[in-house]
């Protein structure tokens, strides 16, 4: 990929709502090909979507997310890749990742409570057939996602005027 | 009885400033103190562009260094001039980014900070009278300094049109027999404006000709948008005449701990070396180990952090330009510098009024020396939402003029 569209990226990462004016100002670059090379990454499917990340346990309405290793049997034919759809079409799925290691899908879930969740894995996930064995682990408390670091960040505590 | 006591009121009433050194009592406080005085009073919620000194925490891997060094109860006194491993990185780090090749051994000496390396340089050089060449605007601590050592302070006016290069002609108008030390910055502090080789020839060859030792203060060097930097004493001929100050607290985001280096002849160092061993010893070794760090596996980190202020730059040019602030381009550093003449109020009464009318701190150009007034130094290490917050209050501002 060319350095335009990755810088571009980085500082949409940064804040998604940066106008094309705006980076373009901070690249050095016009802004008619800034926009370009965003409808083109959306268009490919580089840039996916556009979200907020939500510190959740500031928000009343907290949610509860698990993270499950998932033992399977590959199917012969489409090996991972079938069960894996299985699961991440159920909504309460937020992410799917084949893994090496001990176990080989490690799914993410969220839900209202900890019933709910459990539920989901003993009704939803256990029973799919070749799921072999399932191990859910409950997330206590996030300190950085997608790496934004979630505590409070340190203040500015420079002097307003200095050398 | 009484006669006794009359004379021991006088005693009391002798003035304290009395017992002063002339050339400190004497010595204005810096016009950025003042500015600091009037913004730290204010209550209100002020957007600053008034610091020099980077919004980035040291990236972590220094600060990771220094405590573990710190728990393995590295706490002592380190030789005079430096941990060896910290001169040789310097010397490398020189070498491979400027091409100016210095020995570790005997040319390189570690420093609290950059201020005491300029300090250092000119205790040594420094005999009362000698006149110090300054181009300004400059970094504001050089004429103070040079006062305190007994030399005097010389300004040499450098101008927007020119980018505020020093030119041949103006150093060779402020020589005098006495001239013996002139003191250079580029990228400057404050107007970002930098030196290119081509620039750098004429002035080498009067400082030959005029047989005049220079202190090049570079911390600014790796803080370069166009063009790489080009040291002083990269130039033919000037290594031996220059004294290379430079350290770790701009592009390294080091500010807090107090490291710099000065690098020259070896004689001139070892000058240097025996006042920086006779009044602070060493530099803190917590700082050498992190500075060593920071040279040996920080470029990278370093390199993103100049990313980041080279695209803020570019925000904040534009800003005051659409806003009809004429700025010329800053191509080092990290601050801009336009202009406000074409609003009809001094730098001073721009600055405050910005301050108390609309929240925005910046600091005055005037108070940078010659060719200041007029001018507003606006620091860009600032986040993006900060920049266009204060780059609208100007706006605003300046619709209300
Ligand atoms: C031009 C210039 N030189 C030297 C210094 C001092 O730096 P240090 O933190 O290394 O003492 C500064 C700091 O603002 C500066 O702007």
């Amino acid at each position: 990929m060319d350095a335009l569209k990755l810088n571009i990226l980085e500082l949409l990462k940064e804040d998604a709502r940066r106008s094309a004016d705006l980076i373009a100002t901070m690249l050095g670059t016009a802004e008619a090909e800034v926009a370009r090379a965003i409808s083109e990454m959306e268009a490919d499917k580089v840039i996916v979507k556009y979200a907020t990340v939500v510190n959740w346990s500031k928000v009343d309405d907290e949610k509860v997310t698990a993270l499950i290793e998932v033992q399977i049997t590959p199917e012969r034919g489409h090996g991972f890749d079938a069960i894996a759809e299985r699961i991440y079409l159920y909504p309460e799925v937020k992410s799917v990742y084949l893994m090496s290691g001990a176990y080989d899908l490690l799914v993410e879930i969220e839900g209202s409570s900890l019933k709910q969740v459990a539920s989901f894995v003993s009704n939803k996930l256990s029973p799919i057939d070749r799921v072999l064995s399932t191990k859910t682990n409950f997330i206590l408390k996030k300190y950085k996602q997608d790496g934004i670091i979630f505590e409070d960040q340190e203040d500015d505590h420079r002097m307003l005027v200095s050398p | 009885m009484i006669k006794d006591e009359i004379t021991i009121q006088q005693n009391k009433v002798k003035s304290m400033q009395d017992y002063l050194a002339p050339a400190v009592r004497e010595m204005k406080p810096s016009g950025i103190r003042k500015f600091f005085d009037l913004v730290s009073n204010s209550k209100e919620d002020i957007i600053s562009l008034g610091v020099g000194e980077p919004d980035f925490s040291t990236p972590w891997h220094v600060r990771e260094a220094a405590v573990h060094s710190l728990e393995r109860g590295r706490t002592k006194y380190t030789p005079n001039s430096g941990i060896p491993e910290l001169r040789e990185a310097i010397a490398d780090y020189l070498h491979t980014s400027f091409k100016v090749k210095y020995e570790p051994s005997n040319e390189v000496l570690v420093t609290v900070g950059g201020s005491e390396a300029i300090d250092l340089a000119l205790r040594a050089l420094i005999t009362p009278g000698d006149e110090i060449l300054i181009p300004e605007p400059c970094y504001i601590s050089y004429s103070p300094i040079t006062s305190i050592s007994g030399g005097v302070a010389v300004g040499i006016e450098t101008f927007a049109k020119d980018q505020f290069k020093l030119t041949e002609k103006a150093l060779r108008d402020a020589i005098t027999p006495r001239s013996k030390i002139l003191i250079l910055c580029y990228p400057s502090n404050p107007t970002g404006g930098i030196m290119t080789y081509e620039d750098w020839l004429p002035i080498a060859k009067v400082i030959e000709e005029n047989d005049l030792i220079v202190i090049s203060d570079e911390i600014y060097a790796e803080l370069t948008y166009g063009q790489k930097h080009v040291s002083f004493a990269a130039i033919p001929g000037m290594k031996d005449r220059t004294i290379l100050v430079s350290g770790f607290s701009k592009a390294f985001a080091m500010t807090g701990w107090r490291m710099g280096y000065a690098c020259g002849h070896q004689e001139l160092i070892s000058a240097m070396t025996k006042i920086h061993q006779y009044t602070v010893m060493c530099a803190p070794v917590m700082g050498q180990v992190a500075a060593h760090e920071a040279l040996t596996n920080g470029l990278e980190e370093k390199d993103r952090m100049i990313e980041s202020y080279n695209q803020r730059r570019r925000l904040i040019v534009k800003g005051f330009r659409d806003i009809g602030l004429e700025c010329h381009e800053p191509q080092g550093a990290f601050y801009a510098f336009p202009s406000i003449v074409a609003t009809g109020l001094t730098s001073e009464e721009f600055a405050q009024r910005l301050l108390f009318e609309s929240k925005v701190a910046a600091v005055p150009g005037d108070v940078f020396g010659l060719g200041g007034e007029g001018f507003l130094r606006c620091s860009y290490a600032y986040s993006v939402s900060q920049l266009n917050e204060a780059l609208e209050r100007i706006g605003n501002f300046m619709r209300k003029l």
